[in-house]
Formats: C-alpha cells, structure tokens, sequence
C-alpha cells in the first residue's frame, strides 16, 4: 500500500538562508511519527509543507500516493480535506464559538459536503471525544490554555481524517494537562487508525506513543504488551536537517552526543 | 543602492498580486454574505460619528476662513460656490478617506494581522476556505460601497455647516442665494470626480489594510507595526491619488 505522507529530498527557505535541507522520510498507513527538535528547527515549517501552506524550493512531496508538489492552490483543498491539523498556536477562530470552530472544516471543506443534519452530532461527538461537550456556545477566549488545545484536536478529528498532524500539542502546558492531551492523541490514533505525525520538544510525549495504547475498554491508555508494535518511529531535526531517522529502540541507544541530549539516559 | 530598493519593490509586487486575487474574487464564487454586511455595519455605520462630525465642521471651517477673502472682493455671495466645490471635489472624499483609513484601514491590518500570528488564517486554508474570499474580499467590497455613500453624507453636511456659518453667523448671504450658488456651481464633471474618488480610495485603503495584516509576522509586536504601517501607507496614497485623479480631471 502507498504511504501517506512522503518528502523527497525537501529544501525550503524563506529567503534568509535554508531553513530545512534535504529532508526525506515516509509515513505508511497507520504509522506514528514523532518529530523531535529544539525550537526552531524546522518542526513548523515540515508540518505547513504537508499541507500546503508553504511550498518546498526543491524536492517532492508525496500525499496519499499523489505528488502534491506543484498542485495550485484549488487543487489543495481536496488533499487537504483528507488531513486534521492541530496547530501550535491553536489557530481557532475567535469570532466563533467553540460548535462553531469544530463544525467549520465540515461547513467550508469544498469535497466534503456533510448532509446538514449530520453536522450538529458529529460536532458534539467529537467535542464529547474532547471531554468538552458542555463548552459548545462558548468562544475560544473563553477556555483556558489546556481547554483550547482540546477544541483544536476536536476540530482536527471531526472530519475522521486519515493523516493527523499535530504541532506541538503540549508546549506549554503543565504536566497533567499535557499527558491528557497525549491521551487523547493515543485515543484517536488507536480508536480510528489514524496515521499520525506529531512534533514536540518533550521526549516524554514520544515515549507515551511508543509505550502505550488506548484501551477502549477501559477507557484508559495500557501498556503495549510484549510482541505488541506502536508502529512509531522518530525523527530528530538539527537546524532544519535530519540527525535521525528510526525506530525509538535505536533512538536511545543512539551514541550521538547530539541525539542522546534528546534521549532519556 | 539596487539592495535598498529591493525591499519596497517587493512589497509592492506581492500588494498587486493579493489586490489581483481580491478584486478577480470579487466575480467569483464562494461569496460570503454574512461577512460582507458585517462589515459594512463595521465601516458604514461605525464610521458615521467621525464622518458626520469632520464633514460639517469641514465646510464651517471652509465659509469661515473664506469670508475676509470674500469680503476684500465683494464677493461674499459666492460663499456657497466655493465651498461646494471644494467640498464635493476634493475635501469631502479626501478627508473621509482618511477618516475610514484611521478607523478601519487599521482595524483590518489588526485584525488580520492578530489572525495571521495566531495561525488562524493557516488554520482557515487548512480547513477549506481561501483567506483572500474570505477575509480581503468582504472588507474589499465592504468599503467601496460604503466610502462613497460616506463622502455623499460628508459633502452635505459640510454644506450644512457652510451655510450655519456664512448666513446664520456671519450673515454673508442669504440662504436661498447660499443654497441656490452651491447648487448651480456643481457640474456633472465634479460630482463623478467626488464620486470616483472615494470609490478608488475604498479599493486601495482596503487593500493596503488587508495586505498590511496578512503579511504581519512577529507576535504582537508585529501587529502593531502593520497596524501603523497600513494608516500610514493607506493616507499617503489616499493624498497621492486625489492629486492623480484631480489631474485627470483638469486636463479634460
Ligand atoms: N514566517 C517566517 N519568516 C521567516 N522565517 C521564519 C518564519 N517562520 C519560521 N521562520 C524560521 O524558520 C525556522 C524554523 O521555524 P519553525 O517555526 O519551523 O521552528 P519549530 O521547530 O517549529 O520551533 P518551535 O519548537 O519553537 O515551534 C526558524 O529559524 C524560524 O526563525
Ligand atoms: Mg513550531
């Protein structure tokens, strides 16, 4: 089967000397790949290329086995429906409410085209997922740090799409917030099957998607058992390059001094 | 030399090309017509006070500081025609523009610019809608309806305040001469340059106020510089153009 996401050889810049070289690496269906790097490495910017929103000075970006390279931007709409983002800076829209915010990519996503009675559930749905489902009439300023992250991973998934990025879903919240937040990426990775690209600075959020899975059961994350795989693998960016490409195994045991400041010892 | 030009011509390649986008947009579908009468509400109505009040007292100022001219020539029945038609010709649309340039030239840089640092407008391709349909073209379309039924309302009122100063106060004239002069004095030629100013000043102020937000990068510091940069790049073109367009004007 195709992989989902692929970068050939990516290159961009805005201007002001490279801000990522060559970057190359794939995603296959139901993989997790979690992008390391300290800030301003490049972690933004990979995420915007594969969506779009910025385009690569060389190189090839493959998107559900089409090359989405030089698609103009009407032609984007249609990939991007396919794609859930989480933004690092939340990206939701303040003049709506939080309803309004989630069923927005089910409203103006041109190649969707959800039945009009279908939207209300699934915007509640998906804000149920979220645990917020009493904060529909609300608006974005309303909701504290934590809460707006869960809006936009509610927003991310309403679509059930088939790739999720998220962009630093944790900076700066406090520890439990942040393992809820983890949990709930868990949760749709393992619920719906979503392939996932995430990037983070804490080590800690990798290792959860590599060490645990959503029970749903339960309805708490377990430990993989043995013979178990997270299909996960990391990559490490060093000033808009590669400084490792792996499985999390080789990740730690890694004997770069670079890598190992990233590693848990 | 060639380094120091290259910033400008830049930024001024990239304005045509969003103004492009915009002004194509606006024959093209998706029309968003909730935005569209959200902010001509913003614009049309919320610029009233600022404009009625400029207007007015404009035309006051104007019969004021022309009535020792007037009066040295015996001439102070032409009162009304000098304040028409430097009203409806020039002071009208210039200061409204520059009105509407303060108020919502910046309220657009801010506004998108604000969105553009907080990723929302990343958020709004990623989810499906074109910024430029939707953001640039409402306030685009917005502003070039309203600034000409602004300027209209200004031009009157300033002659409303002409006419309270030259023949209530001063009593230069009488008002049916006052009226009668200012009337007669207006030609079809200066009512389609009063009109066709504040129309190519709606495009250009919207324009240079959605560009100033879109391109905003920075956090909130850099909202604040597009804020100011787009109220000030807005009224000097709103000063050059009047001048473009008056020379047009005269010479036919
Ligand atoms: N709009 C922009 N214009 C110019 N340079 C930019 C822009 N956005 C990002 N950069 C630069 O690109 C580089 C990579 O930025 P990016 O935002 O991808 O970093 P990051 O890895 O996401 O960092 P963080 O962990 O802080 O979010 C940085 O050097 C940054 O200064
Ligand atoms: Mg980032």
């Amino acid at each position: 089967m195709d992989a989902v996401l692929v970068f050939d050889n990516v290159s961009f810049d805005f201007g002001l000397g490279p801000v990522l070289q060559n970057v190359s690496f794939s995603i296959s269906p139901g993989e997790t790949l979690v992008l390391h790097g300290a800030a301003g490495s490049g972690k933004t910017v990979l995420l915007k290329l594969a969506l779009g929103l910025l385009r690569p000075v060389s190189g090839r970006i493959l998107l559900f086995g089409q090359d989405v390279t030089n698609l103009d931007e009407s032609e984007w709409y249609d990939v991007r429906a396919r794609i859930g983002v989480l933004f690092q800076e939340g990206g939701l829209f303040d003049s709506l409410t939080i309803a309004e915010n989630v069923a927005y990519p089910l409203l103006n996503q041109p190649r969707l085209k959800f039945p009009m009675d279908q939207i209300d559930a699934r915007v509640a749905r998906s804000l149920e997922f979220v645990e917020l489902g009493h904060t529909l009439e609300k608006v974005p300023s309303e909701l504290s740090g934590g809460m707006r992250r869960r809006v936009g991973i509610a927003r991310a998934i309403v679509t059930s799409p088939e790739l999720l990025l998220y962009d630093s879903p944790t900076a700066g919240l406090d520890p439990i917030t942040a393992n809820t937040i983890m949990a709930l990426i868990l949760k749709e990775r393992d619920e719906n099957n979503a392939t996932t690209l995430m990037a983070t600075h804490r080590h800690q959020d990798g290792e959860i998607l590599v060490r645990y899975r959503w029970d749903k059961r339960t309805a708490s994350l377990r430990p993989v058992g043995p013979g178990e795989s997270t299909r996960t693998k990391y990559l490490l960016l060093r000033d808009g390059r590669i400084a490792f490409l792996g499985t999390p195994e080789e990740f730690d045991a890694s004997r770069d001094e670079y890598v190992m400041q990233f590693a848990s010892r | 030399m060639l380094d120091l030009l290259k910033g400008p011509v830049l930024t001024f390649q990239e304005f045509i090309l969003l103004s492009g986008r915009a002004i194509r947009g606006v024959v093209r579908k998706p029309y968003y017509w909730d935005d569209l009468s959200i902010q001509m509400d913003l614009i049309g109505v919320g610029s009233l006070p600022v404009v009625i009040l400029t207007g007015f007292f404009s035309g006051a100022v104007m019969a004021l500081q022309m009535s020792r001219a007037l009066q040295t020539y015996g001439a102070t029945s032409q009162v009304g025609q000098i304040v028409a038609i430097t009203l409806v010709r020039e002071m009208g649309p210039v200061l409204t523009a520059l009105m509407v340039a303060g108020r919502n030239a910046s309220g657009m840089a801010s506004e998108l610019g604000s969105m553009k640092v907080t990723e929302q407008i990343d958020a709004m391709r990623a989810l499906g809608t074109d910024p430029v349909m939707k953001l640039v073209k409402p306030r685009l379309m917005a502003t070039a309806i309203v600034l000409p039924m602004l300027t209209v309302l200004a031009d009157f009122l300033g002659l409303v305040g002409g006419w309270l100063v030259a023949c209530i106060l001063l009593g230069l004239t009488t008002t049916t001469q006052y009226w009668n002069s200012s009337w007669r004095s207006l030609e079809y030629n200066d009512i389609a340059q009063g009109l066709l100013k504040p129309f190519v000043f709606a495009i250009v102020l919207s324009l240079v106020g959605c560009y100033y937000g879109m391109q905003t990068t920075g956090g909130t510091q850099g909202v604040g510089r597009s804020t100011t940069q787009a109220v000030v790049v807005a009224s000097v073109w709103v000063v050059v153009l009047t001048f473009l367009i008056g020379r047009i004007f005269v010479s036919m």
